[in-house]
């Protein structure tokens, strides 16, 4: 049945996976993922101090037995701020590629199938939104929306939808002549149905790799806007406002920027290695290429 | 490659009037009145608020609001700036300047870089090179540049005390200074132009190398030298062109970080500055120009491209 994974697709998926596996960078990736989310989770028994709690005699501490990372100019722990920092971090940026997700997969899917007219006008829109520099149209966005954190991840989601709406497009123009699809209109499912049941599916696996590498953007524009002071406000803990803040005392303690910098950098470049490798497990033709080696 | 070019140029208009519509919209989703947003608080009076207005037409139907703005527009009216009373235009023309020398110098950097990265790669795979390339374009891609930039000024500025932290000089009128305050700036915004060129050149010119011409190039006894500069390369560098065109775009945009760490007086730190103190006539025109500077960038692209492929003009 059209909608639910068939027993015989088991099989897929474990070739899939083993694919999967066998790249290093992609399995490195999910790991540091993985260790970096458990982390952020258990941040309240990792991180030992409140994020908030200052202590001015501790001031820009350098890294020792008991702050392991340092501490910023207010004498707060980096560490934990680093880990509270991920889960907004993280949460904003996953949450910015699902706004992106569900407002671009429907203007895909019915641009694609419909075609004509409407799929003209839904593309030129995208191809508007897709001519403002990313950046600078979610700084737009936010500044009119107004600061916070709900705002910026509206503002990165609309920066993002054209991605997918583009993505979904093309992927529904190819599916929509496939003989399934001709046989479920044959047999008179609906317009919606068809869409829904048939199609989507069969796009699921690029949107996947697509949800991967979005969120790696989405991570870079959140931080950049918070760095500039228009996302997450301080004292709230965010990698990107803590770069921002820990820059002006960056001769003093070069630990301030460093740190939540190079967890952005390595979170970014795991997301990109996660989607590396899922494209390359889930896409077919590089999947038979590989199989037949 | 005269109906291409027409082809081209009618398929810009619709998209210069959707985008120009959104940036005009952002006024509109402003909480509260826009007559109050483009004057500011400070300087509100209810006879000011009238005559704001009036003269834009905000008791008018939306599409002859966006009509009225355009026009004015058109005609390089895009108000005062909310913060300074200086014409929006005149502040644009000042800073545009920084920004277009910035992109392209961070452009020409990635192309000089990534160009013998992607073929060394290219060339030998999985070799030291092609570690290189790979290392490099995941490296370029996922740094952010705000970091980066920071880091660069720690080591060379703040320590080392090579180049200038901050601060812009020209480049016309003080050339050495210029330079030296340009080098920072262009190495944090280039960064990623070369991930971007490496990436793309290096998986063109394999494809270039495994096609049929290639090899017979190779059957004939041509070195390999000579096989990837004289024959495959040509052909690699085609796709570049449209590369090159979306990493300037691309760049116009991370300009706002980059300006704003290097305090360069361009577009991207009065983008900032306006969005910071929601100094929205003076967003507007920023927005428009930067969105103009891509779609002019594209269609240029598109243009040589269609000059240089003749299958894409006449497809």
């Amino acid at each position: 049945m059209a909608g639910s994974i068939p027993a015989s697709a088991f099989p897929e998926v474990l070739r899939a996976a083993r694919r999967f596996g066998r790249s290093r960078t992609a399995s490195a990736g999910a790991c540091f993922l993985v260790a970096l989310l458990g982390a952020a989770a258990l941040a309240p028994i990792v991180g030992r101090w409140d994020p908030l709690r200052q202590n001015l005699s501790d001031a820009l501490a350098a890294p020792s037995e008991h702050h392991l990372l340092g501490t910023d100019d207010l004498g707060r722990d980096v560490l934990s701020r680093l880990l509270y920092g991920a889960r907004l971090s993280l949460a904003a940026a996953c949450l910015a590629v699902a706004i992106a997700a569900l407002s671009g997969i429907p203007v895909g899917l019915v641009a694609g199938y419909t075609g004509g007219r409407l799929d003209d006008l839904l593309m030129r829109l995208v191809d508007a939104v897709q001519a403002f520099p990313a950046l600078v149209l979610a700084m737009a966005i936010a500044a009119a929306l107004g600061p916070g954190l709900g705002n910026v991840m509206v503002a990165v989601g609309v920066v993002y939808m054209p991605r997918f709406a583009r993505l979904v497009r093309g992927q529904t123009l190819a599916l929509r002549e496939e003989l399934f699809v001709e046989g479920a209109r044959a047999a008179g499912a609906s317009h919606g149905r068809i869409l829904l049941r048939h199609i989507l599916p069969n796009v699921s696996a690029p949107i996947i790799v697509q949800v991967s590498v979005s969120i790696a953007f989405a991570l870079l524009a959140e931080t950049s806007l918070s760095f500039l002071g228009i996302g997450i406000k301080p004292p709230t803990p965010s990698w990107g406002a803590d770069v921002g803040r820990g820059y002006r005392f960056m001769r003093l303690a070069p630990w301030l920027v460093f740190m939540p910098g190079l967890a952005i950098l390595l979170t970014t470049l795991a997301f990109n290695f996660l989607g590396d490798g899922l494209r390359d497990a889930l896409d077919p033709k590089h999947a038979r290429k590989e199989d037949s080696s | 490659m005269g109906a291409f070019l027409r082809r081209r140029f009618l398929a810009v208009i619709p998209l210069v009037l959707l985008t120009t519509s959104l940036v005009f919209s952002l006024v509109l989703l402003l909480p509260g009145d826009p007559a109050v947003a483009l004057v500011g608080l400070e300087n509100v009076t209810e006879e000011r608020l009238a005559a704001i207005r009036e003269r834009m037409g905000l008791n008018r139907p939306l599409y002859v609001q966006y009509g009225l703005w355009l026009a004015r527009a058109a005609r390089g009216d895009l108000g005062t700036s909310l913060r300074t009373g200086q014409p929006v235009i005149e502040a644009l023309r000042d800073r545009l300047p920084v920004t277009l020398g910035l992109a392209i110098a961070a452009t020409a950097f990635g192309l000089l870089l990534g160009f013998p990265l992607a073929v060394g790669a290219a060339s030998k795979r999985g070799g030291f090179m092609g570690g290189c390339a790979s290392g490099i374009a995941a490296f370029g891609v996922a740094v952010p540049n705000f970091w980066l930039g920071s880091m660069l000024v720690l080591a060379l500025a703040l320590h080392l005390r090579w180049l200038p932290a901050t601060g812009y000089a020209s480049p016309l009128e003080a050339p050495w200074d210029g330079l030296r305050h340009a080098i920072l700036p262009t190495l944090t915004l280039g960064a990623s132009a070369v991930a971007e060129i490496t990436r793309q050149l290096r998986s063109a010119l394999q494809d270039t190398l495994n096609t049929d011409y290639v090899r017979t190039a190779r059957a004939k006894g041509i070195a390999e030298r000579g096989v990837i500069w004289k024959h495959a390369l040509r052909n690699a560098l085609i796709p570049m062109i449209t590369v090159s065109g979306l990493t300037i775009s691309r760049l116009v945009g991370a300009t706002v970080v980059v300006e704003s760490i290097f305090a360069l007086p361009g577009l991207g730190l009065l983008n900032l500055e306006s969005v910071l103190t929601r100094d929205f006539p003076m967003l507007q025109g920023a927005v428009l120009v930067m969105v103009l500077i891509v779609i002019a960038v594209n269609l240029v692209s598109d243009i040589v491209y269609g000059w240089v492929d003749p299958r894409i003009r006449l497809s």
